[in-house]
């Protein structure tokens, strides 16, 4: 179909790139399936580094700035790898009505930080879902890929503690 | 395949089902999962076969059945229903098969709850498992796409689906029969048919616990409207926030291609159809049309003015149609029962039934459908069973960030697409947040407009600006600081990204902040005339 697709080379000899290059070849190395392969990446990687945004780019030869533009308009895409745990708040409408603004008061009196931050040690990463769709278990936060229900500020204190092991028990 | 082929594979279904007296079901849609649902079914499974052959009796993994607060749940083939279920209950469950349910875990069904539902799009709900398609076929599925194939003409089947006055259940309301003959009377190369799965509103689940539940229903609904309209090629744009609801469909995707369901060629026909998921990246502009179809070309989910419709240039510059999961997954009953059956659920203007999602101060929150014209009083205080310790009604939310706060004295009006927007509200795609004396509308308010504002593409002004400075005004007045033209202020703003936004994100953003000047009035003016919020929420730590 699209003749002198010259094979641009990986970045590097990180076997995950095998996967990025596989779903760039499903979808053509068309343009269209920008989204797609960062998806790929992310899910590969667990973030789009400059590395990895310049890659794609040149290979579905899209402008660097397209790309740039696409990973940072969507939520779901991060720039920045995530923390050792991660800590979603669900901050949808029921959850917030049942008090998930207190969860994410108690997160940043704990850690010191706000959702879409990690910690300066690396070790928690926290972050809001606009809705997890587990409406009927609000307040909801997911802990490691692990969704919680009804969760007190209390429950949340014990378990960021649990993962940061030297906080103190204020 | 075949009408007969097909028969014989629902036939032989249910042979096998027969052969089983007893059947446990355990939910494993996301509600229950999050509560530990998959470890229930392990130890039934587990105990099952500690017990060999003498337990006649089979553990199934199926969809929701509803009443999400109080999972995991777990009904057995007589009806009986229990809530709660841990997995070191496995010994009882199994036990009370055969002497009796387990008091302690049951789950009353004789509540308005269960007995006010209708259920046409959740009908295989917590009844089948959805990654089974024998299961589906034995259920009647897929008749009505061999029907239409097979003995109507693509007129026909838009005639149907116009009868049955379905509308689009995405919010909006288009009658969905209108979209179907514009796109079936729209000059193409080549046409697309669109799921839209970004089922964006915080607070609504109801798109999910569908295609976790039975996620060929929605395969089939847009196997007869790309039949229909004369479309070949089509995608189903789902959230990459419902990892389960993907890995459904693509499950459900191939058993379809497997059995010749999907793909060229449908039953001998001159009919092809493939499809294909798109994952969302999170934005919720992408639940509207031309964003969708922006984002699934692999661009940013920005708008663009309409005309021209998505139904005459959509994908690709190609006439495309678009319908949200739900207006599918009635498609398959209405085709098989015809549209006057379907005509005659509901009210004059909004036909069938609708899924809600309850949520909130509510006793009984998770997912119900209901008949089209049902009172808020009957949704809150019947089926939710009203608000939980004692506390006072105060509003019920419907229809997410583009939707309004209805108060105590709009209780009594039915459930429909005009009397909702005729409140100040819409019916949305089906999210209900109830709330009691402890939230404050200010606070509420301000919390949509948040929303909308991160959400805002920033494509245009109007939205970009105005949403960033109703947010601004609105955080003064929860902060005890504003002044009546700060009120006078947000109400001209209001008034201003309404009339001139591009797309429904902008114009619909100032609706809860529009609802709740009209209906809680007074609480704006203690804001603001005596520093005070009723509920205790606003002003925190500013003083």
């Amino acid at each position: 179909m699209r003749p002198n697709l010259v094979k641009l080379a990986a970045p590097s000899q990180d076997k995950r790139w095998k996967i990025v290059d596989a779903t760039m070849r499903r979808v053509g190395q068309r343009s269209r399936g920008l989204i797609e392969s960062l998806h790929t990446v992310q899910e590969a990687f667990g973030y789009l580094d400059e590395t990895a945004l310049r890659y794609v780019a040149v290979s579905l030869r899209v402008p660097l700035s397209r790309a740039y533009g696409v990973a940072t308009f969507y939520h779901f895409f991060t720039l920045k790898p995530a923390g050792e745990h991660t800590c979603v708040i669900c901050l949808g409408t029921a959850c917030y009505i049942k008090g998930a603004g207190q969860l994410v008061d108690t997160v940043k009196r704990e850690l010191g930080i706000a959702p879409g931050e990690t910690t300066s040690d690396r070790k928690v990463s926290v972050l809001s879902a606009r809705c997890l769709g587990s409406c009927g278990l609000a307040p909801a936060v997911v802990y490691d890929n692990q969704v919680a229900g009804k969760v007190t500020p209390e429950q949340l204190r014990q378990q960021i503690a649990k993962w940061d092991g030297h906080l103190n028990d204020a | 395949m075949t009408p007969e082929e097909l028969e014989q594979i629902a036939n032989d279904e249910r042979e096998a089902q027969a052969g089983i007296p007893q059947k446990v079901k355990v939910c494993v849609a996301a509600g229950c999962l999050s509560c530990q649902s998959q470890a229930v079914k392990e130890a039934l499974d587990k105990e099952v076969t500690r017990r060999g052959p003498v337990a006649h009796c089979k553990i199934k993994g199926v969809g929701c059945m509803g009443l999400c607060a109080e999972g995991p749940l777990v009904s057995t083939s007589d009806g009986t229903l229990y809530k709660r279920v841990a997995a070191s209950d496995a010994v009882a469950l199994l036990d009370g098969l055969e002497q009796g349910p387990v008091e302690r875990l049951l789950c009353p069904t004789d509540v308005p709850f269960f007995q006010r539902q209708q259920k046409i799009v959740l009908e295989n709900s917590g009844v089948i498992d959805p990654e089974r398609i024998e299961e589906y076929i034995a259920a009647s599925g897929y008749r009505a796409l061999l029907h239409a194939l097979t003995e109507m003409t693509p007129v026909e089947v838009i005639a149907e689906i116009v009868k049955s006055g379905l509308r689009g259940r995405g919010g909006a309301g288009y009658p969905t029969g209108l979209k179907w003959s514009t796109v079936s009377k729209a000059v193409g190369t080549q046409k697309y048919v669109i799921c839209n799965a970004d089922e964006g509103d915080p607070g609504a689940f109801m798109d999910r616990s569908v295609l976790e539940s039975d996620p060929h229903r929605v395969l089939e609904g847009m196997l007869v409207a790309a039949y229909a309209v004369g479309a070949s090629e089509g995608y189903i744009y789902v959230r990459a926030e419902y990892p389960l609801a993907i890995k459904r469909l693509k499950i459900a995707i191939r058993q379809a291609e497997k059995l010749g369901l999907l793909g060229s060629n449908i039953c001998g026909t001159h009919f092809s159809f493939r499809v294909e998921l798109r994952l969302g990246a999170g934005a919720f502009v992408c639940g509207e049309e031309t964003a969708l179809i922006a984002s699934i070309e692999g661009k940013r989910g920005t708008p663009r003015p309409r005309p021209p419709y998505p139904a005459i240039e959509g994908l690709l510059g190609q006439p495309t149609l678009i319908n949200n999961v739900e207006t599918f997954a009635n498609i398959p009953p209405i085709v098989r029962n015809g549209g006057d059956w379907y005509a005659a659920i509901g009210t004059e203007k909004s036909k069938g039934t609708k899924v809600f999602a309850l949520a909130g101060r509510v006793q009984n929150t998770g997912l119900v459908e209901v008949p089209m014209g049902i009172t808020l009083r009957e949704m809150v205080f019947e089926i939710g069973g009203g608000i939980p310790e004692g506390r006072q009604f105060k509003a019920v939310q419907t229809g997410g960030p583009s939707g309004g706060c209805l108060p105590a004295e709009c209780l009594d009006m039915p459930v429909d697409y005009e009397s909702l927007a005729r409140a100040g509200s819409i019916m949305g795609s089906g999210g209900m947040i109830v709330m009691d004396e402890s939230s404050c509308m200010v606070d509420v308010a301000k919390y949509f407009m948040d929303f909308c504002m991160t959400e805002s593409c920033g494509k245009c002004i109007p939205c970009r600006v105005g949403t960033y400075q109703m947010h601004r005004l609105l955080d003064t007045i929860t902060k005890l600081h504003a002044t009546p033209q700060d009120v006078a202020l947000l109400e001209e703003l209001c008034d201003l990204v309404k009339n001139t936004s591009l797309c429904g994100l902008g114009q619909s953003a100032p609706n809860p902040v529009l609802s709740t000047l009209r209906y809680f009035a007074d609480e704006y003016k203690g804001h603001i005339e005596r520093n005070r919020c009723v509920a205790g929420v606003c002003g925190k730590g500013t003083e």
